[in-house]
């Protein structure tokens, strides 16, 4: 045990996600590593289509077909898990990897009260007889700051309210108290007030239970408040990986930047957003080279040819040239940054 | 993107003259009874969405009003009532002068209506997919008549587009070829195009990226400075609120709780529910911050709490705030519906949300 305290509990390593069209292939994760330690919450930041879910799908094993994983490794705990077999993985899946998704009312069964399902899911991953795991669903329940837990025990989900149907999937997610919990946007479909509980309650179950999280979200300021390290994805890569603060305040890559200047903040006298312009490509427009390029003000015509791994950047690493000692060749003429 | 070198910040508050716009004891019920079977044979009562329960709002030439609130608070029930999708179940709408509830011809109707635009959450849903993006554009060009011809209605509806920062080119596409931020563009287009003098948007961003809502808010600016537009904006986000509004009207259960300048109202909120509501904002700032989250959740609005709506949620509530309703009144230069703000009980909490 004492090898494995500082190893990473998750190591995903070059990995590929690729969706095979008519038109070709769409490559929607491409070549994607990061680890997160034991107990360790990792934000993963982007736009819509930046690929930050599938890579979440990618790790529980929910890819939706045609979807696949087209390269790379995922480790949990020293083991290869993205080669299983649907039957095993559905074994890791709920006992060490938890799940939480956004809409909480499509994670629970509507035919089934909550307590039943509660008991179902710790019986399929502990050896409980009915009693105790009944026992173990209530003080789940009451874990989660659900009132009445008994009561509640017998309802539907749609007798909760959002935000307590949320409280309910993490519960379920808890249930066989796993290593890791993969959350997708667990606090969009909430009110701010219910999101501040239901990200509090997260914290503080990660801290009690030293449960790992990699929590994929849009929202910089859940971010900021709860991740240890944040990994910013764009058009299916990373592009900068990094400590919360340093990400969130002395950003390298001019993406990362352009999105934190992007962020009305309630503080600075009233002044014009940062504009990034333009939008993600679509995965079939991904330009060669670095991806950002077309939008990027420092691009030049390195960028437009070779891809920048992640490399050392200041406090955080970046896939950018401007970091690399060789740095971004000469600028591009004008009006291709412009367009 | 052509810059002007006039700097783009949010309308200082007016002098008060004759606001364009006055909202009086406005209020919408909603009826979701069960079938009238079910009430006879189950017993079972009458139920109202009390969604607007009088709201009093003025909206001065030229500033932006901002409503927030929770989901079910009723902001986007105002919204609609303003523009008229909704008729109000009691109270009053004057625009510029002009009672909306009066019974008027319909040429008449239609001039008014003209100077009013919406602007809708979910650019995917209030766009015609089967429409071209000119004919979009176009149609309250054609609907109001405001153009004699198909040649100035090309040049107006061009023109349009170049204002948002699309190009004429972009006429002939269908809705689905362009992205989220540039299908808000095209609702804000076609906003304009019966040159309005007062925009209603609710939630505009609240669909969109963080990036391309930036590019959306910049652009709502500078028409606002461009075309000394009024804007009543509904949003439940606090920071974009504090970034665009001139005032901020924090609603609760259907019913005003604060009226502040947004200065004021992020420097020295005074109603309870205010203060949770900036308590709860997640900041870039608040890394690793630990905060108090507060317990309960908005009551269904079926059987609101009698007395002061939030009572059940308030820290600082008594025998009074269970009983007796709070009205709006003056609290310094805010308007505060609170009976601990009133009698002077509340901590003077002098904790401004506004970071220096």
């Amino acid at each position: 045990m004492t090898s494995l305290a500082n190893a990473p509990l998750l190591e995903v390593s070059h990995l590929r996600v690729e969706f095979p069209t008519r038109r070709g292939t769409l490559v929607a994760v491409d070549d994607v590593s990061f680890d997160i330690a034991p107990g360790e919450v990792l934000g993963v930041v982007g736009e819509s289509g930046a690929g930050k879910s599938l890579t979440g799908a990618a790790i529980i094993g929910l890819l939706e077909p045609p979807g696949r994983i087209a390269g790379g490794e995922i480790r949990l705990e020293g083991e290869r898990i993205d080669n299983l077999p649907y039957e095993k993985m559905r074994r890791i899946r709920g006992a060490r990897i938890g799940a939480i998704f956004q809409d909480p009312l499509t994670s629970l069964n509507p035919l089934y009260t909550v307590g039943r399902q509660l008991v179902e899911t710790i019986q399929t991953h502990l050896p409980l007889a009915a009693s105790a795991a009944r026992a173990r669903a209530l003080e789940l329940l009451k874990e989660v700051g659900i009132p009445a837990a008994e009561a509640r025990f017998e309802h539907y989900p749609h007798q909760f309210s959002g935000g307590m149907r949320q409280r309910v999937v993490i519960a379920l997610a808890l249930c066989a108290n796993p290593r890791l919990i993969v959350a997708d946007e667990p606090t969009t479909a909430l009110d701010v007030s219910i999101q501040a509980q239901i990200i509090a309650l997260l914290k503080k179950l990660c801290r009690e239970h030293r449960t790992a999280v990699m929590l994929v979200t849009h929202d910089m300021g859940v971010i900021a408040e709860t991740a240890d390290r944040v990994a910013v994805m764009y058009a299916g890569r990373l592009a900068e990986i990094g400590p919360v603060r340093d990400v969130v305040k002395q950003a390298a890559h001019p993406y990362t930047r352009g999105l934190m200047g992007s962020i009305p903040s309630i503080g600075e006298r009233s002044h014009r957003l940062t504009q990034i312009e333009g939008s993600m490509p679509r995965l079939t427009e991904i330009p060669p080279g670095c991806a950002f390029n077309p939008r990027c003000p420092h691009a030049g015509q390195r960028c437009t040819r070779e891809r920048p791994d992640l490399m050392p950047a200041g406090r955080t690493r970046a896939a950018c040239w401007l970091y690399d000692p060789q740095g971004v060749g000469a600028p591009l003429r004008a009006e291709t940054v412009d367009a | 993107m052509p810059d002007t070198g006039v700097p783009v910040t949010r309308p200082a508050p007016q002098a008060a003259a004759r606001p364009l716009l006055r909202l009086e004891r406005l209020k919408r019920h909603f009826d979701v009874s069960p079938p009238w079977l079910a009430r006879v044979l189950e017993r079972k009562p009458r139920a109202i969405v009390q969604a607007v329960d009088g709201v009093d709002i003025e909206i001065a030439r030229g500033e932006t009003f901002s409503l927030v609130g929770e989901s079910g608070c009723g902001k986007s029930t105002v919204a609609r009532l303003v523009v008229g999708l909704y008729p109000p179940t009691a109270g009053r709408i004057e625009f510029d002068g002009a009672d909306m509830g009066a019974r008027r011809g319909r040429a008449e109707m239609a001039a008014i209506r003209r100077r009013m635009q919406m602007i809708f959450q979910d650019p995917y849903a209030s766009l015609n997919p089967r429409w071209r993006v000119f004919d979009i554009i176009a149609e309250p060009i054609r609907a109001f008549g405001l153009a004699k011809s198909g040649q100035e209605i090309r040049q107006r509806v061009e023109g349009l587009l170049r204002q948002v920062r699309l190009t004429p080119a972009d006429g002939v596409k269908y809705p689905h070829e362009f992205s989220g931020g540039q299908r808000q563009r095209i609702s804000i287009a076609r906003a304009l195009a019966s040159r309005p003098e007062f925009l209603v948007c609710d939630e505009p961003t609240s669909a969109l990226d963080v990036s391309v809502q930036a590019q959306i808010l910049n652009l709502m600016m500078e028409l606002q400075r461009d075309f000394g537009l009024t804007y009543l904006f509904i949003s439940h986000n606090l920071a974009v609120v504090y970034h665009i509004s001139t005032r901020v009207g924090v609603m609760y259960l259907g019913r005003l709780v604060e009226v502040a300048a947004t200065d004021t109202l992020f420097r020295r909120p005074r109603h309870p529910y205010t203060r949770m509501l900036l308590d709860t904002i997640p900041d870039l700032e608040m890394t690793g911050r630990r905060r108090a989250p507060v317990a309960g959740e908005v009551p269904s609005p079926i059987n609101p709490p009698a007395g002061c709506a939030f009572h059940p949620r308030c820290p600082f509530a008594n025998d009074r705030c269970r009983r007796e309703r709070p009205e709006l009144l003056a609290a310094g230069e805010t308007r505060v519906a609170c009976h601990a703000v009133e009698e002077g009980r509340l901590p003077a909490e002098e904790r401004s949300y506004v970071r220096a």
